[in-house]
């Protein structure tokens, strides 16, 4: 099988090639859209809008999610905002200085066309969004309020305190409920999608266990939308949620989607510390901080033992102010991230397990009083104190980077469609608008813009053209599916080993942190494809599920979602061996400037890393999707 | 420290549940409540026993997902916190911590700590929405929205679902959570073509779910972790009052 990486972008002006899709795009007749099916997998900001959109548009719509409600996707947990190119604060805005400001902060590995449509269309997802009664932040006179976010020059983001995605997410979730009311939107929560089942070729349904009963059942359609989020969480310790996982597109790829940058993955430099080996998750603080806070550790080992504020002014590092005098803290996320990481392989990282740095604020209470740094970050000291019960109005606090995001996903097509037709994807289960590197308040966007306005039109395409012919729940195929899903469980219930499918998680995620991190060499990444295939072994050998399948049984769940990442770490690994380069999240050792900066090799790697899958005997193979900058000069990053 | 546990167990929603004793050893301040269960079920797991079930998710207290009843307290001792947050500095070595799922008509149990909060969805089902379809918006800001209705608009909207205020009621009642929604979207201008019919139709599915009524016992403020206030209960009332008395039956108009 060979696949096709054509992306289908429409000819004519950069600023003209939407409406000319939209216009060349065929149509479904108003009353043969509720003939068709859509599945939906992921009830977030993407897969929400999308599920909700399809149903306003007639189609007969049926949205999974393995939460027990739509309105828990993580999505939820997005503090900072949400962009749009309004240009309310006249201050230079437009459509194409967000489009530009997005290409040039992924570091030049993302498509034009695709980034452009996005600043495009984010205008219209916050009239949605108003309309729908998210309450964003307004000033005085009613209008909304904006602030600004880093990578950018101008105030364009919106906000509603310091949960835009819990906001953002409820709204979308009111429309779905609206449609649920309506009929045209069937509901499915604790079911996990397994597998995707292919007939003729094209995406026709999927397999779901019932997290409840445990049934394993097959639904199909017409078409299949995948909305289920990143992959953070092969790390094990991340800022996603638990539940967060790559199951649906992994095993949507072992059916024939490609997988485009895998080893593309952003790591935020403002995370509350690892306390101890039970840590489950990582909380991360909002990046708005650094506008105020000076990061620094001891410049001698010996001194990281002592209270902070035992350590004169003299003895202590402020290390990114010495690197990087212009942006200083305000260094963007990735070298702000990796110097971290230095001053700590030095010995001089603070608090428990050395992985630490200082955050202090007293610099900015002495200047501006302890009201004003109360007003800009009340809520947020609060929760620092919540957690880790220290008051940084009187002690620095303490920080490390921690996996925020993955830019890596299915690739898909400029009507992000995956390689198997009729089987779409969107947000950031897709790879296609943040390249090496996401801006901050991206990712609401480009869900609700892949949710809203992007994908219920190209579906509408997809049938029209294609024309799916009724497919019987009977079929071979559907018989394959379910058979290898109920196998697959039986297995994990039969081995009988000694561990729980957490512990190995919690292993792989250290080779992954250690390997492929935040600084990845040709050395770790090899050590890392070294062990991986072993632990992966001891997995299938010595793994302990107790109970049956037919009951709500979390570790059951766990194992499965376990499995997968341990063989998407593997295709992580191999994608970011591959990348002779640096290019924003992704840093090879190898390839910097003599001042430690990322440097890019356009001549080799100005293309999206495209993996097929050849099976668990073969090894998949690399394709490539050339880049093409014909708007946005190719120029290098530096923040000295 | 060290802690004793009696954890309510319950293998399915239809079997009987009772209390099992457990040994919390080596427990950290540092710790949340939840990574002190994890912690439990690890040692569970390694005994060849089913560790126990809870829900969780985000574990940032955002999502809603997680909520249990600790000594009888909705999400714990800690004030304007969801039991993710809960850490274990609040409590004392030696201390017994009974812990239990929501206790409600409305909330069936599914397993041990796990209940189906499918009543809350149905609810919003009813009419806690604005109904504008895709595309159909406005100028974002073509309609001006005052400072004060937005930010009590937000104040109610901070609602996480978690269901926390029924489990804390003596009457098992949904109001805060039903009234929370119907104050976030009755502060905003957008809201206020369907302010009537949402009042009505989400006072009566709530009324429907078996939820118990209201006697403004002020339980639900105190356990709800984004400490959304008992106002927005006299605001549905005042809403729901006003729209059955001018309630007209729905004008059905056929199709051409």
């Amino acid at each position: 099988m060979t696949i096709s990486l054509n992306p289908r972008i429409p000819s004519g002006p950069i600023d003209q090639k939407w409406d000319k899709q939209r216009f060349d795009m065929k149509l479904v007749n108003p009353a043969n859209k509720r003939k068709y099916t859509a599945i939906v997998v992921g009830s977030g900001l993407a897969g929400g809008a999308a599920a909700a959109s399809l149903s306003e548009l007639g189609y007969n719509v049926r949205c999974f999610c393995f939460q027990d409600s739509p309105r828990r996707a993580h999505s939820i947990a997005a503090q900072g905002g949400i962009n749009a190119a309004k240009n309310y604060q006249n201050d230079g805005d437009s459509v194409y200085r967000l489009f530009y400001d997005t290409v040039k902060g992924g570091d030049f590995r993302s498509r034009e066309a695709n980034v452009y449509r996005l600043a495009q269309i984010s205008r219209n997802v916050i009239d949605q969004c108003a309309a729908q009664g998210v309450p964003f932040a307004r000033e005085y006179g009613g209008m909304l309020a904006n602030r600004s976010f880093g990578g950018a020059q101008v105030s364009r983001t919106f906000y509603a305190r310091g949960q835009t995605g819990q906001q953002l997410l409820l709204g979308c979730y009111s429309a779905m409920e609206k449609e649920i009311m309506k009929g045209g939107l069937t509901m499915f929560v604790r079911h996990e999608m397994l597998d995707l089942i292919i007939i003729d070729g094209k995406a026709r349904g999927i397999i779901t266990r019932n997290m409840v009963t445990g049934a394993i059942e097959p639904h199909m359609a017409d078409v299949v939308v995948l909305g289920t989020g990143g992959y953070g969480n092969v790390f094990y310790l991340s800022t996603n949620a638990k539940g967060s996982n790559a199951t649906a597109i992994w095993r949507a790829y072992k059916r024939g989607a490609a997988f485009a940058n895998p080893c593309f993955t952003q790591i935020h430099p403002t995370c509350i510390p690892v306390s101890g080996e039970y840590q489950s998750k990582l909380t991360l603080m909002s990046e708005s901080l650094r506008n105020d806070g000076r990061v620094w550790v001891p410049k001698r080992k010996e001194d990281c033992g002592k209270r902070p504020q035992d350590i004169p002014e003299g003895d202590r590092d402020y290390y990114l102010e010495r690197k990087y005098p212009s942006f200083g803290n305000l260094s963007p996320r990735d070298i702000a991230s990796r110097a971290a990481k230095e001053v700590c392989d030095e010995g001089r990282g603070v608090g428990p397990g050395g992985r630490g740095v200082y955050l202090d604020f007293s610099d900015a209470i002495k200047r501006l009083g302890q009201n004003k740094i109360a007003e800009r970050y009340g809520n947020l000291f609060e929760m620092y104190q919540r957690i880790t019960a220290e008051n940084p109005y009187e002690v620095p606090m303490r920080i490390y980077p921690a996996v925020h995001y993955t830019m890596g996903g299915l690739w898909v097509d400029y009507n992000l469609m995956s390689t198997i037709p009729g089987l779409h994807v969107i947000g950031e289960a897709n790879f296609s608008d943040h390249g090496a590197n996401r801006l901050g308040a991206s990712a609401l966007m480009q869900g609700l813009a892949d949710g809203y306005f992007i994908v219920p039109l190209t579906v509408g395409d997809y049938l029209a053209s294609a024309k799916p012919a009724p497919v019987s729940v009977d079929a071979p195929e559907v018989r394959e599916a379910l058979e290898g899903v109920k196998r697959q469980t039986q297995k994990f219930l039969d081995t009988k080993g000694k561990r729980s499918a957490d512990s190995f998680h919690r292993e792989l995620g250290k080779i992954m942190w250690e390997d492929c991190g935040m600084a990845r060499s040709r050395q770790s990444l090899e050590h890392a494809l070294s062990k991986i295939p072993d632990l992966r072994h001891e997995f299938h050998s010595n793994l302990f599920i107790p109970g049956t399948g037919e009951e709500l049984n979390q570790q059951l769940e766990k194992a499965g979602r376990v499995a997968d990442f341990f063989e998407l770490a593997e295709l992580m690994c191999m994608d970011a061996l591959q990348r002779e380069e640096s290019c924003g999240g992704h840093f090879r050792v190898e390839h910097q400037t003599p001042d430690g900066e990322a440097l890019r090799d356009d001549d080799k790697f100005a293309h999206v890393s495209v993996w097929e899958y050849r099976g668990q005997e073969q090894a998949p193979r690399l394709h490539q999707e050339p880049l093409h900058f014909e708007h946005v000069a190719l120029a290098q990053r530096s923040y000295k | 420290m060290r802690l004793t546990l009696n954890v309510w167990r319950q293998p399915s929603q239809k079997a009987k549940g009772f209390f099992v004793t457990y040994e919390a050893k080596d427990v950290s301040p540092e710790m949340s409540f939840l990574e002190m269960l994890d912690v439990v079920n690890e040692e569970l797991i390694a005994k060849g026993e089913m560790p126990i079930a809870f829900d969780h998710d985000c574990r940032e207290g955002i999502c809603g997902m997680c909520g249990l009843m600790i000594n009888g307290i909705a999400h714990g001792p800690s004030r304007g916190t969801a039991t993710c947050q809960l850490h274990m500095r609040s409590f004392t070595d030696g201390d017994t911590v009974w812990i239990e799922p929501w206790r409600s008509a409305g909330f069936p149990v599914l397993r041990d700590l796990v209940v189906n909060r499918g009543a809350l969805d149905r609810i919003i089902a009813a009419g806690g929405y604005i109904s504008v379809n895709t595309g159909s918006a406005p100028d974002a800001n073509a309609v001006a929205v005052p400072k004060r209705n937005a930010d009590d608009a937000m104040d109610a909207a901070a609602c996480i679902g978690c269901g926390a205020c029924v489990a804390a009621c003596p009457n098992g009642s949904a109001s805060l959570f039903t009234a929370a929604k119907i104050s976030h979207l009755g502060n905003l201008p957008q809201g206020q073509a369907e302010r009537s019919k949402r009042a009505l139709a989400m006072v009566e599915q709530m009324d429907a779910e078996g939820f118990g009524p209201c006697t403004l016992f002020g339980e639900c403020q105190e356990a709800c972790p984004k400490e959304i206030s008992i106002d927005v209960i006299a605001r549905m009332n005042r809403d729901y009052l006003a729209a059955t008395l001018k309630k007209r039956p729905e004008r059905v108009i056929a199709d051409a």
